[in-house]
Parts: C-alpha cells; structure tokens; sequence
C-alpha cells in the first residue's frame, strides 16, 4: 500500500533495542541509541554529534559523544530547540573525528543535505558524515517555552520533570507529578518557524525513527538510504535490534500526522507570500 | 560539445579560496577531466586570459588599480560564465574593512564586490568556499545543471553580505528554527546560539555571506536533494 508524505524509503518496520538497559532510559524503543552504539563498537562511527538534556530545567545541550556512556546521555528526547549543527565543526575539525554519525530533527536533516551538496562553509564535514539519523518531529519549542507549558500550565516544577513526550494529541510528562496539557494548548508556543516546515518523518535521513505508528515500547522505523538500510540489517543481524512488522493501522495514524504537516505548510506559506514576506525559496515538497 | 575551457582569476585577496580549490586533491583530477584548465597561475605558466567557457574570479578588485578593475573586465569578456568564488568576490569580505591607506598599496581604499563591476553569472560565498563547492559548480557548468546553479545566482548569495542578513530575511521573517547551520558555516565563529537563534558578534563578522548561503532557511534546493536521495538509495 502506497501512503502519503513518508518521502522515499526502502523499507518501514517497527524497531526496538535488545538491550534492556537502553530501553529502559530511552525515549520508546531505544532504536536510534541502540543503532549509535553499535555503529560506534563497529567502527561504523567513531563519534556522534547528539543532543541531551543538560541542566535540571530541561535546558538542551549539544555535545560530540566518542563513547557508549556518552551515548546513552542522549537517550530521551528534549523537547527544545537544539542548534546542534554548529558541533560538527568541532566533531571534525578539532576532534578530528573522520566518520560522525548526526541525529537530528527534520529540519535539521534538511540542512545536512543542503550542506552536502552546498558546502559554503562546510569543509571537511561532508565528507566525514557516516551515517544521519532523522527523529520525527512535529513542532519544537524554545526552552522557554517548556518552562510555559510545564510550569505555567501544568503546573509542575521542571526539575520535577524524568521524561516529556508528545504524542496522541497530548504533551505528557513522567515525575513527581505528570502532567498532560492538550497539544492544541501547548501548540501556542512553539516557534513559528515550524509552521512552514513540511516534514514529519525526516525524509531526507539514512534512517529516520518515532514512536507514531508502532506500539508502546517500539519505534517505527524507515530505512531510506542503501547505507542506512545495510547498516540497520548489519545491526539487527548482530541482535542489537529487534523488529517486527508495522501494522497498517500505525502507518495510517502517521499517514494522517504527516499530511497534516504538510498541509499546514503549504497554509502558513501561502499566508506568508500574501502579506508579501519572504519565504524560503523551494521549501515546499 | 568539445571540453569546455577553464580560467582562473585571481584578484586582491589572501588566496585562500585558490588554496580551498586546489585541496580537492584527487577530486582535482576530475575537475581536469571535465575542462581544460587554459590559466590559473597557481599551476599553469600562461599570462593572458584567454577565451574560456567558464571562469572563477576570486579576489576583489581595487578601484585604485587600473590593473585589477582591467583584469576583471578582461575575464568578464573573454568568459561565458562567470563565477565570483569566494567571499572576497562575492561579497568583498574582509576588504570592506579596507578604508583608507591599507595593503596593498597606501592609497589602495576601496574593493567592491565585483557585480558592481561586472555582470557575474553565479557568487559562491565563504572564506574560503569549502573544496567541494568548486567542484559541484563545475561539474554542475558542464552537466548544465541550472537546478544548481541558479540559487547561486540570487542577489543574497553575493552583494553586500553579513550576519543581519540571516535577521532580515530569516529570523525576522519567522524562519528560522535554530539549527545551527549558521553558527556552523561561520569562519571567524562570529555567531553563537543564543536560546536556539543566532547571534552575531559584529566585531568579528567579515561579512564573508556564508552563513546566509548556508542556512536551510535562505533557500532549500529541494529538487537537487530529491536527485542527491535517489542517489543515495541505489549506492
Ligand atoms: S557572521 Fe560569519 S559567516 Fe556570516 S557573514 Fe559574518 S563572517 Fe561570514
Ligand atoms: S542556519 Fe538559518 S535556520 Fe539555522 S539557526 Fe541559522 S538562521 Fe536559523
């Protein structure tokens, strides 16, 4: 069955890591955590540029990670702007790393590839990128932001706060207390930017992952590129990861989500071209 | 089409876009492969700009120096194509701040971009323009793959450029979502994150235009990564 606005891929399933330890920290699955450390035991990687959670009040921070334990720091999701490209200058240049893995949003996935085919000010850095993970994401907010939500209207202390996640209309927290804020309220404060943006499943990855579509404790998975797809066989074939099949019910679930990113693009663009402001030339696909 | 010819142009500048060419090492030997590299006089003993295909300017032109603002003139006649490459051509970087009884000469002032000058068919910003730039500009030339070449013609990637350009037409217009690319093409490291935005210490900004052309938000070649992705599934 062909489905809508999941970009180009070889193959989708739902995935998890065999390794309890990382499922017990990560996110869902623990797939991409699970992927990263077995590209760097391998050889396949020798660093990654990731994001973590850095202070108590959720604030992220970007890092270039060489090591498992480093790794595994980056195992849930931050729900906040994570300007972490700026960190393959480092990964590259100062750590001279030579095969980095990047795990990154949609948006983030898009300036990748501009990068690889435009490197104005990229030298070094195409060629050292190993492999890209994408994460799926629908809107991203300013730490600020997450303070407003959580703090304002859930009411929690952020330091409070062990894992956040958006999903099924909701923005959850897990801690002391655990609140749920409708995603509708919560939408309020995300950064505009996102409004335009087209894609939800990362569709310009090697391998993009979430949790929409797969059940709880799983991620659904897409493998896009031959490199992407090698690497994942590689990896489930050693027993880091498990799979099973996706059911047609999840894919049309993040059928629906992703056609709505788009169609709110398209939306918010097209408002923006009416007042005669400048848009990104191309974005749309 | 017989093999294109190539030239190569250098004006006032620190020649680090000549040496950002010339480290595309074996690459370099593709570059050969696709034109005939008639003059750069980095590698080859030739004097006059001959007739060529395509040629890189790089370096800006001194008004002060009939020499310079003639060698220009002389490579915009004798080229098909012109490619400003490198900030200094595109965007005049670091010579903007040359006012006034700085190098070369005491009375050598002012180096404009040099579209003021001439007609310039495509601006590669940076300082320098990472190695593989060149070669996709001219592997993009002979291929005649306008899909690439034309946002390298918009009047943002050369002209008068600097870090507020990324304000003007990308955070003020809401665009921006703070991925760093910016922050990451930067060669004086002029631009820290603040709070998932870019934040630009003007001191240090030479306004070189690599952030701008950089960031995914100015323009996104989204017809050559669909090419790039199929690419990438098959090998
Ligand atoms: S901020 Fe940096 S990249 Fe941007 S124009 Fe200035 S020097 Fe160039
Ligand atoms: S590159 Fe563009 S989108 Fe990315 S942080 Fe800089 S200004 Fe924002």
């Amino acid at each position: 069955m062909a489905y809508q606005g999941f970009g180009k891929y070889k193959e989708v399933l739902s995935a998890r890591s065999a390794d309890e330890e990382i499922r017990n920290i990560a996110q869902d699955g623990g797939t991409t955590t699970a992927l990263l450390c077995f590209a760097l035991e391998t050889g396949f990687i020798d660093g990654a540029v990731l994001t973590k959670k850095s202070s108590r009040e959720w604030v992220p921070a970007q890092y270039v990670a060489t090591t498992r334990d480093e790794i595994l720091q980056s195992a849930k999701s931050v729900y906040a702007l994570s300007p972490s490209l700026y960190r393959l200058k480092e990964a590259t240049r100062e750590r001279a790393l030579s095969k980095v893995g990047y795990v990154g949003l949609p948006c983030q996935i898009e300036a990748v590839r501009k990068m690889q085919l435009y490197p104005f000010g990229a030298r070094d850095i195409v060629e050292s990128l190993a492999l890209v993970i994408g994460i799926f994401c629908f809107e991203n907010f300013y730490p600020e932001s997450l303070k407003a939500i959580v703090e304002g209207l859930g009411e929690e202390p952020l330091e409070d706060v062990v894992r956040m996640r958006c999903a099924s209309g909701k923005f959850r927290t897990e801690g002391e207390k655990g609140i749920i804020v409708p995603l509708k309220q919560a939408s309020r404060y995300i950064q505009d930017g996102d409004r335009i943006c087209p894609d939800l499943v990362s569709e310009w990855a090697d391998i993009s992952a979430g949790s929409v579509g797969s059940d709880p404790g799983w991620n659904t998975v897409f493998l896009r590129t031959k490199k992407g797809h090698d690497f994942f066989q590689q990896a489930t074939g050693a027993g880091a990861i498990e799979t099973k099949e996706i059911s047609e019910e999840g894919l049309k679930a993040l059928e629906k989500l992703a056609v709505a990113k788009k169609d709110r693009a398209k939306k918010h663009i097209a408002k923006r071209e009416e007042l005669g402001l400048y848009v990104t030339r191309d974005i749309y696909y | 089409m017989s093999k294109p010819k190539f030239a190569y142009v250098h004006l006032a500048a620190c020649s680090g876009c000549e040496i950002s060419f010339l480290d595309n090492f074996e690459r370099l030997l593709d570059m050969m492969d696709m034109v005939d590299i008639e003059y750069m006089t980095l590698i080859k003993d030739a004097t006059d700009i001959p007739k060529v295909d395509i040629v890189f300017v790089d370096g800006a032109a001194c008004l002060q120096s009939e020499d310079a603002v003639e060698t220009l003139k002389k490579a915009r006649e004798n080229a098909t194509y012109l490619v400003a490459w490198g900030g200094c051509s595109s965007t005049a970087t670091i010579n903007n701040f040359s006012r006034g009884g700085q190098l070369p000469q005491p009375q050598h002032e002012s180096f404009p971009p040099i579209k003021r000058l001439v007609k310039v068919d495509a601006s590669v910003p940076g300082s320098p323009p990472g190695p593989g730039m060149a070669y996709n500009v001219i592997r993009a030339f002979v291929e005649g793959d306008l899909d690439y070449l034309k946002y390298l013609s918009s009047y943002s990637l050369g002209g008068f450029a600097c870090g507020c350009d990324l304000w003007k037409d990308i955070v003020d217009n809401g665009l921006c979502i703070g991925c760093g690319a910016c922050a990451m093409a930067c060669p004086t490291r002029a631009i820290t994150m603040v709070e998932g935005r870019p934040n630009n210490v003007f001191e240090r900004c030479v306004k070189c235009g690599a952030c701008y052309a950089q960031c995914p938000r100015s323009f996104l070649p989204t017809a050559a990564i669909e090419k790039l992705m199929d690419r990438l599934m098959e090998d």
